[in-house]
């Protein structure tokens, strides 16, 4: 009877209610349900109902039943969706490769001294920080057919003799949103990137200068393998946020002339609001997702080899 | 000395409130709200329409009249017609929203399983006013129910510049596509070409594009509503007259043009012609200093306005027409029918028609006699724009295919295509593709 002498004899500790939080995996847990509620408050639950919705019949004001990938297998073969699809492609990797190029330049420039620095470096920030659809406005009306002020200084400059048609033209209207794009884009690059030359300590450039290295090598073998890791965050959050461009396009064209245009966004868009299809607007919205997931994964893999490198 | 408890101060203090002021309390406990949030309130959402002294004239004057009338709180907010249907899907899949909403067009068909049936308000005033026009009828109503109450028909005609057509030997608006070509070459030479949206606009580029396509003997599908017909010699040749009409005539910015554009164009004087609502007549009325011809005249006294060209199959015109839908979600209907009914009342319909100066023409067959359409005579052509209109998806019905259609710009991109160097079969092609996909799907 040994055990029963035991088992009556146990001291009853007083536990304080917080007792349990100084166990670091408990307190860890606690710490992260906030951010875990609101995460799937307003991702993750909107993102399941999007996916139940494109798997849906749905239409405005009617629930619709369940219908598998039917939407997805209508779009696929939808040529408006693929000419999206190779127009957000296009959009993004033009715009990227530029705004990289563009940005860094800026970030380097800006990482010198000079008088007035701070000045200028808030006025970069202008493009960005102004809202794109009162600065997409302004670029619209330099792209007007009629009325473009582009054309007129190149006229008047004597380049031109007709009109260049910016926004009528397939080829020069996804030009037109892409160098509307990159203006707005480079301000990012530009303080993301200048932010991380700031980072890089002087001292090793001047070391790379003392034994002989030309600015050109200073740049490839001191500065940009360690401005590569910021680098590559900004551009994936850049790719991220071109990939799903909505107002640029809706204002400046609307997917137009013919849907030369047309991204995943403004199409599922159209689709969803203007047709009323939201069923195959969200299947159309959610196409993206497998794109840009493998887009991230690979950004994020070779982030990672960079940093442990 | 009794101790005292943050409960029971709580308690005591809740107590007083309820007694004394109602509070939230006060209202559980009786289960019912206070007096002053029960007043009714109609939220009508509209667009912002295009001639100013309407908008006015509902907020300054006829939106006091009502509450004052009808005993409700009226809420009128007014947005750009492209914004329109972001906020019906909002408020329809939220359960909550404006209780009135303007559609365009045969929008009504998207919404149909969230709106009040109109029917007999639509029935009466129709009776009332000697008939609703088939187009109104057509649009507003699926023969079942009255998606929505038919409000007024924003005709489009062509605006022209008088001296300039007369300067090249055209006394009068040509009325074949094949005159208005030869007109518009000659114009174009003179760096005064018509111009024409074929962009992704709701309201000029379908406005063209369908009436053009079916007076050459074009349609979208049969009166069924199920066979696709658009792949026809016609349509075809519709589409290769187009192209050539675009590079003679045209002013070939108008592929990237929305619906101001071409006002704009028009205005400025680079353009001699182009198929709009009256707006842009209007605006020269308005600021006739600001306007003036290269003469130095006032310009509205150099605008007519015609009606699109006849094509081989005849004259047709695309209005867009506007209607009020009373949401389902709604907790006013009531209120909001009866806001509808005073508003359809002559004496207060008459007060917008007449604010609109002919830009707005009425959906019955008793204003087309009003004696507004004396007034100015450069309006009158306006007054048949509910009477000719036919709806996108003709032959068929203007339903919800119909309006997807529409909404894609089909027609217009098929144009667009071709203009931009497609050839006609291919780009023919190309729509009955899309329109396949969705009448036979």
């Amino acid at each position: 009877m040994a055990v029963t002498a035991v088992s009556g004899v146990e001291i009853r500790r007083p536990v304080p209610r917080l007792r349990r939080l100084e166990d670091e995996r408990w307190l860890a847990l606690a710490l992260l349900v906030p951010t875990a509620v609101l995460l799937g408050l307003f991702i993750a639950y909107p993102f399941f109902e999007g996916v139940m919705l494109s798997l849906s019949s749905a239409r405005v004001g009617i629930p619709g039943e369940f219908v598998g990938l039917k939407n997805f297998v209508k779009i696929w073969n939808d040529s408006i969706f693929r000419t999206a699809v190779w127009n957000t492609f296009w959009y993004t990797g033009v715009t990227t490769v530029f705004k990289l190029a563009l940005g860094l330049w800026l970030a380097m420039l800006l990482n010198r001294h000079f008088k007035g620095k701070a000045l200028i470096r808030a006025f970069i920030l202008l493009p960005f920080i102004i809202p794109t659809v009162l600065s997409t406005f302004a670029w619209k009306w330099m792209f007007d057919p009629t009325f473009s002020v582009i054309n007129w200084s190149l006229f008047h400059l004597g380049i031109i003799t007709t009109r260049i048609n910016w926004l009528g033209d397939p080829d020069l209207a996804m030009t037109s949103i892409i160098i509307v794009n990159i203006w707005r884009g480079v301000p990012f690059f530009a303080i993301s990137l200048l932010a991380g030359l700031q980072t890089i300590s002087p001292e090793l450039n001047e070391a790379a200068a003392i034994d002989g290295a030309r600015p050109w090598n200073r740049f490839w073998y001191v500065t940009w393998p360690l401005l590569l890791p910021v680098t590559m965050v900004v551009m994936l959050f850049s790719v991220i946020q071109t990939f799903a461009d909505f107002q640029l396009v809706y204002v400046m064209t609307g997917g137009g002339p013919a849907n030369a245009t047309q991204l995943f966004a403004t199409y599922a868009y159209q689709i969803g609001i203007g047709t009323g299809l939201l069923s195959e607007g969200a299947a159309v919205s959610l196409a993206m997702f497998p794109f840009l997931f493998i887009i991230v994964v690979v950004q994020l893999l070779y982030i990672r080899r960079v940093e442990t490198r | 000395m009794a101790q005292t408890k943050r409960r029971s101060v709580l308690k005591l203090a809740g107590g007083t409130a309820a007694v004394s002021l109602g509070g939230m309390a006060g209202i559980l406990a009786t289960g019912r709200t206070p007096a002053y949030a029960q007043q009714r309130t109609v939220h009508w959402l509209k667009w912002v329409d295009f001639v100013p002294a309407t908008d006015q004239l509902f907020r300054k004057e006829m939106m006091p009249e009502a509450e004052k009338a009808l005993g409700v709180k009226m809420n009128l907010e007014t947005v750009n017609g492209n914004d329109l249907q972001p906020r019906v899907t909002a408020g329809i899949q939220s359960g909550a929203g404006p209780d009135l909403i303007m559609a365009f067009n045969n929008q009504t068909y998207l919404y149909a399983n969230s709106v009040v049936d109109m029917t007999e308000l639509a029935e009466e005033v129709g009776k009332r006013e000697g008939g609703l026009f088939p187009y109104a009828r057509s649009i507003c109503s699926d023969g079942k129910m009255f998606m929505s109450m038919p409000w007024a028909v924003i005709g489009g005609m062509i605006a022209y510049r008088k001296s300039w057509l007369d300067e090249v030997g055209a006394t009068t608006f040509p009325d074949t596509w094949d005159s208005y070509r030869e007109v518009g070459k000659k114009l174009k030479a003179k760096g005064r070409p018509f111009g024409q949206t074929l962009g992704h606009t709701f309201g000029d580029a379908p406005g063209f594009t369908y009436p053009y396509m079916w007076s050459w003997g074009g349609k979208e599908v049969e009166a069924d509503g199920k066979t696709v017909v658009i792949n026809s010699k016609e349509t075809v040749e519709s589409v290769k007259f187009m192209q050539g009409l675009w590079k003679d005539a045209m002013d070939e910015g108008g592929l990237a043009w929305d619906d101001t554009n071409n006002n704009r164009a028009f205005l400025s004087q680079t353009i001699s012609a182009t198929l709009n609502g009256a707006s842009i007549y209007i605006e020269t009325l308005r600021k006739p200093e600001q306007y003036q011809t290269d003469k130095g005249e006032p310009m509205n006294k150099d605008i007519l306005h015609a009606a699109l060209p006849k094509g081989p199959a005849g004259q047709f015109g695309f209005h867009l027409l506007q209607s009020n839908m009373l949401m389902k979600y709604s907790k006013n209907q009531d209120a909001a029918k009866e806001f509808l009914k005073w508003l359809h009342t002559e004496a207060n319909y008459r007060k917008f028609f007449e604010s609109q100066k002919g830009f707005a023409t009425p959906c019955t067959v008793k204003w087309e006699s009003d004696k507004l359409w004396d007034v100015d005579p450069v309006m009158t052509p306006y007054k048949v724009a509910a009477r000719l209109g036919k709806a996108p998806g003709y032959a068929g019905p203007p339903n919800a295919k119909a309006a997807e259609g529409l909404s894609k710009y089909i027609i217009t991109d098929m144009y667009a295509k071709a203009v931009q160097g497609m050839p006609a079969e291919e780009s023919v092609k190309w729509a009955e593709g899309e329109l396949k996909k969705i009448y036979v799907a």
